[in-house]
Order: structure tokens, then sequence, then C-alpha cells
């Protein structure tokens, strides 16, 4: 363990490794910080980059940007009134309601300030949990995967969207597009078309950087809302006030890192769901509700601190069982894969210096956030007067040589001009992306674990429930199923029972 | 643009029905009774449910729900002409890049977009060629990506 820790710890203090973390922080803080470009989008547009580079410093550059850009997400809510991010959309209100009583410095901090925190709690629960978990699922079977990856696919239905019939179909296409191609079972080249840039598959970067970058760069082209005013001329130092804050919220801090450690955990469901609900949460249980809303900072606490946390738990499932927790580690798997770091419980004792260095990764990451989160507000204003009209087609040429670069392949451009395109309109009419990120991404290893299974149980579908720890799975998965579908049963019956 | 949910849950039934049929010519695996058609042909089947239900809650909720509506950006000409530069952009890239090569393909993309989106125009040609010429650099000089020079290829760099 010494051994892997001090390798461990030569990759991640590499000059090179180190020099990437900062130019990616600094992108990181760039990306989160202008609307419109969220942290997914900063991940999907490092992917060619990082295809470069060797495997741990294209990992640190992943987790040190997100984790910047998810805090920078909070400067342009707080300062104009859109959130820079979708994580920061929960208390951009409360953000912007701070500044306008001239507090913009203590919503700033705050944002900064627990954004660290959370950040580090859901590391630490990472280090301690996902160990114990590899540990775990060693002796998983194709049975027990099988209903771990349905129940993963269950949460993201259910969890990402209001709508769990959308949600639905939106999984079933994804699962739909990863069956494409020769990587099946049985080797057989389905919907192909006769194409042979299709036998290998749908390629999974060109997609994803089409569904969240093109995706944005079509919303900016139609985006008919009016240029937002920056009110604040000069924002003043950001720490003062944040330590009385920590000891004034220490439940709160701990809730909020907690619940966003958990939801960023839950496939599907990442920072943004992560602080929409730990902001509700903190109204709910808040001595002072009634002040939510007009520029009260305990939410900026609770739910700043669970959308940083929330990165982290994402990893859980996603070095444990190659399950995203998040549409960020999504993308981040299908590097892992092309880095040959396959994720599953194996690569925690085959290769535990690798898992060291994530670990290092995300504590270094979170506690430069704040020199360098103190460095971005103060330029913040430079930042948000960027043209977004001159960035995006930049970034929209970017993701074209980005994506040939992946396999030097024009059809993979195709690919991501329709994701692009579909992803734009199907999230128009309220279809979450989540779910059909989460089917194309786990897709193949559905497939084949059932495929195993059937064959192991040969006919007897019993098999599939006579491991407890599978039964178990099932039978969460089973209840998370048929709740909502006899919640639905019964309304219509209440429903028909008025009528009659 | 929105459409109502019944034209989304028709277009799903009808992929799902189509997928089903081709799943018919899939072999099996030799002595299995399992092969690449079934796991397809579930995904398919939810599909066709799926897509009934949202086409039954479509159809009831149609006084509510138009059948095609959109957005604003539609009846304003800078709007709808920055959505064609930038996805017709990407389409003109992929056939014209082989011949002209990235270069020149980079650059005309990045002037009409940012033209559509009200750069003014002598920005735009400033910025383009720059723009153009610095992610060459990036990416066929550092990362070496081999982007195709096209009618530039004597000039090569």
């Amino acid at each position: 363990m010494e051994h892997a820790l001090a390798q461990a710890f030569a990759m991640v203090f590499d000059p090179y490794t180190l020099a990437v973390m900062v130019v990616a922080s600094l992108y990181g803080l760039f990306v989160g910080a202008v609307p419109g470009l969220s942290a997914t989008m900063a991940v999907a547009l490092l992917v060619p980059v990082t295809f470069f580079m060797p495997p741990i410093p294209a990992i640190a550059a992943m987790v040190t940007a997100t984790a910047m850009a998810i805090f920078s997400g909070d400067i342009p809510g707080c300062l104009l009134r859109i959130p820079g991010t979708p994580a920061s959309a929960a208390y951009t209100d409360e953000a912007f309601a701070l500044t306008r009583k001239g507090q913009a410095e203590v919503a700033l901090g705050a944002g900064l300030v627990f954004s660290a925190v959370g950040g580090l709690f859901g590391t630490l629960v990472l280090i301690v949990a996902s160990p114990a978990l590899a540990e775990f699922a060693l002796n998983f079977s194709s049975f027990e995967y099988f209903w771990l990856v349905l129940l993963g696919l269950t949460c993201a239905v259910f969890i990402t969207s209001d709508r769990p019939l959308k949600g639905l179909v939106m999984l079933l296409l994804g699962l739909l597009v990863a069956c494409v191609g020769l990587n099946n079972p049985a080797g057989f080249p389905r919907f192909t078309f006769g194409s042979t840039e299709m036998t290998g598959g749908i390629g999974m970067m060109p997609m994803m950087i089409g569904m969240f970058a093109i995706s944005q760069v079509i919303r900016h082209a139609v985006d008919t809302s009016p240029a937002a005013e920056l009110v604040v001329e000069k924002v003043g130092g950001v720490l003062a006030g944040q330590w009385a804050l920590a000891k004034r919220y220490p439940v709160q801090i701990l809730r909020g890192s907690a619940l966003g450690t958990v939801v960023g955990a839950l496939p599907g469901a990442g920072a943004d769901i992560a602080a929409w609900m730990s902001y509700a949460m903190s109204k709910k249980f808040s001595k002072e509700p009634e002040k939510f809303g007009t520029g009260h900072v305990e939410g900026i606490v609770e739910s700043g601190s669970a959308n940083n946390s929330a990165l982290a738990g994402a990893w859980i499932p996603a070095l444990v069982f190659g399950i995203p927790g998040d549409s960020i580690t999504a993308i981040v798997i299908g590097v892992l894969y092309m880095k040959n770091l396959n994720p599953g419980p194996t690569l925690f004792t085959t290769n535990p210096q690798n898992i060291y260095a994530v670990f290092m990764l995300f504590v270094i990451a979170n506690i430069i956030m704040i020199p360098l989160g103190i460095l971005c507000i103060k330029v913040s204003k430079r930042i948000l007067l960027v043209p977004r009209d001159v960035l995006m087609p930049m970034i929209l040429i970017f993701c074209i040589v980005g994506t040939f670069a992946i396999n030097n392949s024009v059809f993979d451009i195709g690919v991501m001009l329709v994701a692009g395109v579909v992803a734009w309109l199907l999230e128009d009419n309220d279809f979450p992306i989540a779910p059909a990120i989460l089917g194309v991404v786990l897709g193949g290893m559905l497939e084949e674990n059932f495929i195993t299974s059937m064959i192991k149980a040969d006919g007897n579908l019993m098999a599939f429930i006579t491991r407890p720890i599978a039964a178990g799975l099932a039978v969460l998965t089973l209840l998370i199923w048929g709740v909502p579908l006899l919640r639905a049963l019964l309304r219509s019956r209440s429903r028909g029972a008025v009528v009659g | 643009m929105k459409l109502n949910d019944a034209v989304f849950g028709v277009l799903l039934m009808l992929l799902g029905a189509a997928v089903l049929a081709v799943v018919q010519g899939f072999p099996k695996i030799p002595g299995q009774q399992v092969g690449p058609a079934l796991f397809p042909g579930l995904i398919a089947a939810g599909l066709v449910v799926g897509g009934w239900l949202l086409a039954v809650r479509g159809w009831r909720d149609r006084a509510l729900a138009p059948w095609v509506q959109m957005g604003p950006w539609v009846r304003m000409p800078r709007h709808v002409l920055a959505w064609l530069a930038m996805v017709g952009g990407v389409v003109f890239y992929m056939l014209a890049a082989p011949a002209l090569g990235f270069l020149i393909c980079a650059a005309l993309v990045l002037l009409v977009c940012m033209w559509a989106l009200g750069v003014r125009p002598v920005a735009a040609v400033a910025l383009a060629v720059v723009a153009a010429l610095v992610i060459h650099l990036m990416f066929y000089k550092l990362l070496r990506v081999p982007l195709p020079w096209g009618v530039l290829q004597p000039f090569a760099w």
C-alpha cells in the first residue's frame, strides 16, 4: 500500500500534472462563469485534448475543471441573475437578492468557501466508501451486475425527471443506440445499414460532445432573451465573515454535503439536482424560512456545498462499478476506457496507485479552488463581458476538430451534429437527457450481463434472484418501479370513484 | 420548437416496430435460446409501449398542447439565420473540408456564424482568421491531428 501511495504521490506531484491542473482550473473557472457553458460541456470539450495525455493528467484535467466550473457558475448567478451552470440555478435568485442588498461578496464568498468544503466532504466519502464497496463488489457475478445496472438506470429514470415516462423512453433510446454495431455477445452486426463506420458502434464521445456542447451552441443561436446587465461595479473581499457563517450553519453544511454526496452517487442525478434538493431541504428545516428568497445566505451555504460534494459522490459508482453517477462521470468513464483504466472493482486491486492518485487530485482541486476562485471573482467582470457571439462559433469549430481528432473520422462529426440537434429538440420538449446518456454508456454492460445470466440460468428465471445480494437489488429495483405505478393506479381508481 | 407528445409517441412506436421487424432476421447463438435479437427486441417492445402511452397522453391533452409550436426565435430572421449558420456550418465542413482544407472551411464557418450572430463584419473577419489559425496550430502542430490541407496543400507548413 505504501508503495502504491508513493507511486500515486509521484504521479500527482509531477510538474506536468500540476501544470495541467492549473490550466484546467483556469479553463474550468472560465467555462463555469460564462452563462450557457456548463460543467459537463467543459468536460466534453476536454475529451479531445485529454486524448493525447497520460491517464493521470487526463483525469486531473477533468476533476479540476469540473470542480472549478461548478463553483464559478455561481458568479454570473450572483452578478447577472443568470446561472453560469445548471448547478447554480437553485439559488441564483437568492444570490442576486444578496447582490441587490449590496452583499455580493457574501454570496460569492459563501459559494466559494462552502463549495470547497462540500467538495472535500464528498472526497472523504469517496476515499472511505469506494475501496470498501470495491471489495464487496469483487464477489459480484453477472446476476448482481445485471440488477445493479438495472437499478442504476431505474434511478436515472425516476430521479432525474418529474416525468418518468419521458425519462423511460429516453433511456430506451439510449439503450437502443448502444446496440448498434458488432459489440454484442454474438458479435453480429446490428443496425449498421451496411456501413463500415457503424460496425464499430456509434461513438460515445462524438455523441456526448454533440449532446452537451453542440446543443448549447444551438441554444445560444435561438436564444431571444435580452442581454443581462451587470449591477455591481466592484466586489470586495470575499473571505471576510465566512468563518462566522461556518460557525453559524454547521448543520446546514454537513447536511448539504451529505445529501449532495448521496445524490451525486445515485446514477443520473448530479450537481444540479443535488443543489435543488438541498436548497429545498434547507428552507424546510430552517428556523427562518420566511427569509429565503430575500437575500438570505443560509440556502446558499447548504446547496453550495451540496453541488460540489455531488461531483465527488458521482465518482463512487463510476470507479467501483463503471456506472456513472452523473453526466460528467459518464464522459469520464468513456475516457477511462480509452486509457485502458476500465472502471470496476479490479481497478482497486490491480492498479491501486491510480485510485489513490484520483483521491489526491480531488483533495488538491478543492484546496486550490479557494485562491484561484478569489482570482476569478476579481476578474469576473471581464469574463462576464466576453462576447458570447464570438465565443460560440469558436466552440463550434472546436467541437468539429475535437470530434474529428478522436478517430480521424468525418462520420463522427455527423454523429456529433445529429446528437446535438436531437438533444436540443428533445430537451426543448422536456425529455431529460441524463437517462439517454446512461443508456448509451451502460447498454453494453446491461446486455452482456443479461445474456450471460440468461445462459447461466438456462431458462430458469428464478436464478436471477437466488443469490441474496441479487435478490436484494432486484427487490429494490422493482420497488422503485412499483411505487409510482401503484400510485398512478390508485389515483385513477379514486378519480373513477369520484366520476362514478 | 415544441411538438405535442402524441407526435413523439407515434414516432417512437414506429421506431419500435421497425426495430422489432429488423431483429426477426437476426441469427440465434447455436445451442442457446437467447441471441443478438433478444435485448434490442425487449427495448423495442418498451419503445412501442412507451410511445403508445405518450401518444394517448398527447391526444388527451391536445386541447392544451398544440401539435407544433415554434419558439419565438422562428419569427426573428437573425435567429433563424444563426441556427442555419451553426447547423449548416457543420454540414458544410463535413462536405467541403477534404477538398478545401481545414483552414479555409473553418474560417468560412466562423465568419458566417459570427456574422449571423451580429458580430461587426471587420471584427468577424479578423477573429475568424485568427481563431482558425490558432485551432489549427493547437490540433495540427501540437496534438498532430491530421487536419486536411485541401487546396492549400502546396503551402502546407
